[in-house]
């Protein structure tokens, strides 16, 4: 057995693990705060792929700078997209929102197709190292910027909601609207910051997706890997979205390996997830962390 | 020696202060046809307990929540009347617009957030504030509940008792005006319920004007200044402690006493 390549599966497997659990966690924000289930998360990392890739090759800005200036972009993108396409369907039954983000998804991949073309594009050179050695295994400098980008907005969304104003306003109305109403908070104002938030986020593992891989639009793919890392994890818990992340992006590898090394099937590793996704709603429908309501009379 | 002002009529009847809250002429419909409330009408004066009394389903509920705005999430409007706090008008309101000026409802059945801490829940009262009163008045919440304190796990695990001491702390901590509260000691044990008019009463000593549903006619009699009794979304009757205590056809007819 190749333990080196096992190693080397299951690091990489754990850095893409952090980007699905961050997407997840962006995914659990908005379904949290509004029990919508969003199908265009995938096109919120292809956007922030996109926008930063033109801000790096058509103005030549430095990395960082394209960077910050693609999060800003995004969380305003996101904040109007609440308000002008989902804010007037508030009260509107849930499930015609969720067929509303399917629309958008398609809209959003049509609409980066018509304006970036189809052709996968390259990012320019980020890092003057691509990969460095760690115990051996070689891990790709963009991946290590990720993981630290990632952990720094693991640490701030447990902050955010432990400790914040409007992050308890937003566990609030994730509980209950009428009760966060009655407490005067602005449900509004939480729904598009829980998009804004969310988009922004998103991004990150977009502009990092975009600089591994380069960008196209099977970069939207990634927002339904996520879908088996949230239903894993408790759709409505933010730890499990981490968790549930950081397993699939594992599970995926080792399937990789088995796949490479003994099974020769091929491309397991992009279904494996999947049946995971359909074993877990068998014999776990709430995932790991998913709650049922505390009821007490 | 005083000097009258020359303006003032020396035999002028006494001008009532304007109430803190007035509702007049209320009508609510819920699903665009189930009218509840037909044209209700009662005042809240400053620093003042106001008490609504009534059957199941004669609109007490329903004036507590247009009062607060809180009608829209289950389908119903205010079609007719306003709702004045302070002299504005505060029909067509957002609920957190009305939080903002200074009504806060504790709602029936309590409606803590569960899976948050006491402590949690209790900031998060403080939601609309931005002044740096708010620890001071954490410790006041936690001086009129002293369990509360002792009670670090998620506010779900509470007894019932401990959550409607939570919910009304959580109430203080917003700074109310006016604090609204629908049945304030429903399904409590005795020595909870208790617990509660006393605190509520240590609030009226307070100067906090309150109005509350209760079915426990003995106690809101002690401690409201004012009752109103609705029937089929109209006031049917409306007086002082003494004149209800006094009447017991009243009691009877109304209230099943």
């Amino acid at each position: 057995m190749d333990f080196h390549l096992l190693f080397q599966l299951s690091m990489n497997g754990l850095i893409v693990g952090t980007l699905y659990g961050v997407v997840g966690m962006c995914f659990v924000l908005i379904y949290k705060a509004s029990q919508i289930v969003n199908f265009a998360q995938g096109e919120f990392l292809l956007i922030g792929a996109w926008v930063c890739w033109w801000l790096l090759t058509k103005y030549q800005l430095p990395f960082v700078w394209g960077f910050l200036a693609t999060l800003v972009f995004m969380m305003v993108f996101g904040f109007l997209l609440q308000v002008i396409v989902l804010r007037p369907m508030i009260g509107e039954p849930v499930i015609s929102v969720i067929m509303m983000t399917i629309g958008l998804s398609i809209f959003f991949q049509a609409l980066m197709k018509w304006i970036f073309g189809v052709l996968p594009q390259p990012y320019p050179p980020v890092f003057s190292v691509k990969s460095v050695d760690i115990f051996g295994l070689q891990v790709q400098t963009v991946y290590l910027m990720a993981m630290a980008v990632s952990l720094v907005i693991m640490i701030g969304f447990a902050w955010f909601f432990k400790m914040s104003r409007m992050g308890l306003a937003m566990r609030a109305t994730s509980f209950d609207q009428q009760v966060a109403q009655s407490l005067g908070i602005s449900v509004r104002q939480v729904f598009a910051l829980s998009w804004a938030i969310s988009a922004m986020v998103s991004a990150v593992a977009g502009v990092v997706v975009g600089v591994v891989n380069g960008v196209s639009s099977a970069l939207s793919f990634f927002g339904i890997k996520v879908f088996p890392a949230v239903i894993l994890g408790g759709l409505d818990s933010i730890v499990g979205s981490v968790l549930g992340g950081l397993i699939i992006g594992v599970l995926e590898n080792w399937a990789q390996f088995a796949d490479s090394q003994y099974l020769k099937w091929g491309n397991l590793y992009e279904i494996a997830p999947f049946y995971v996704l359909i074993v877990i709603l068998m014999i776990k429908p709430y995932g790991l962390f998913g709650k049922r309501d505390i009821e007490r009379v | 020696m005083s000097i009258e002002p020359a303006s003032m009529p020396a035999a002028a009847i006494p001008v009532e202060p304007a109430p803190l809250l007035a509702v007049n002429n209320l009508e609510v419909v819920y699903s665009d046809v189930i009218l509840v409330l037909r044209g209700l009408n009662l005042k809240v004066p400053e620093g003042e307990i106001v008490a609504l009394l009534g059957a199941n389903g004669a609109g007490k509920s329903t004036t507590l929540k247009a009062i607060s705005g809180l009608l829209k999430a289950e389908d119903g409007q205010i079609t007719r009347g306003d709702v004045l706090f302070q002299g504005e008008r505060m029909n067509g309101y957002e609920p957190d617009q009305i939080v903002r000026r200074g009504i806060f409802q504790v709602m029936e059945g309590r409606r803590i957030v569960a899976d948050m801490s006491v402590h949690e829940n209790l900031r998060l009262g403080a939601h609309t504030r931005r002044d740096k009163g708010v620890k001071d008045d954490l410790d006041m919440v936690y001086g009129y509940f002293p369990r509360l304190r002792e009670r670090t796990g998620l506010a779900g695990y509470l007894s019932g008792g401990e959550q409607q001491m939570l919910a009304i702390g959580r109430a203080l901590m917003t700074n109310p005006r006016l604090l609204i509260l629908d049945e304030a000691t429903e399904g409590l044990a005795p020595l909870v319920r208790a617990e509660i008019w006393r605190v509520l009463q240590r609030l009226k000593d307070g100067g906090q004007a309150i109005l509350l549903i209760d079915k426990n006619v003995a106690a809101l009699t002690r401690l409201a200044e004012r009752h109103y009794i609705i029937e089929k979304g109209r006031i049917a009757w409306s007086g002082s402690s003494a004149e209800l205590k006094a009447d017991a056809a009243l009691q009877k007819r109304y209230l099943g006493v």
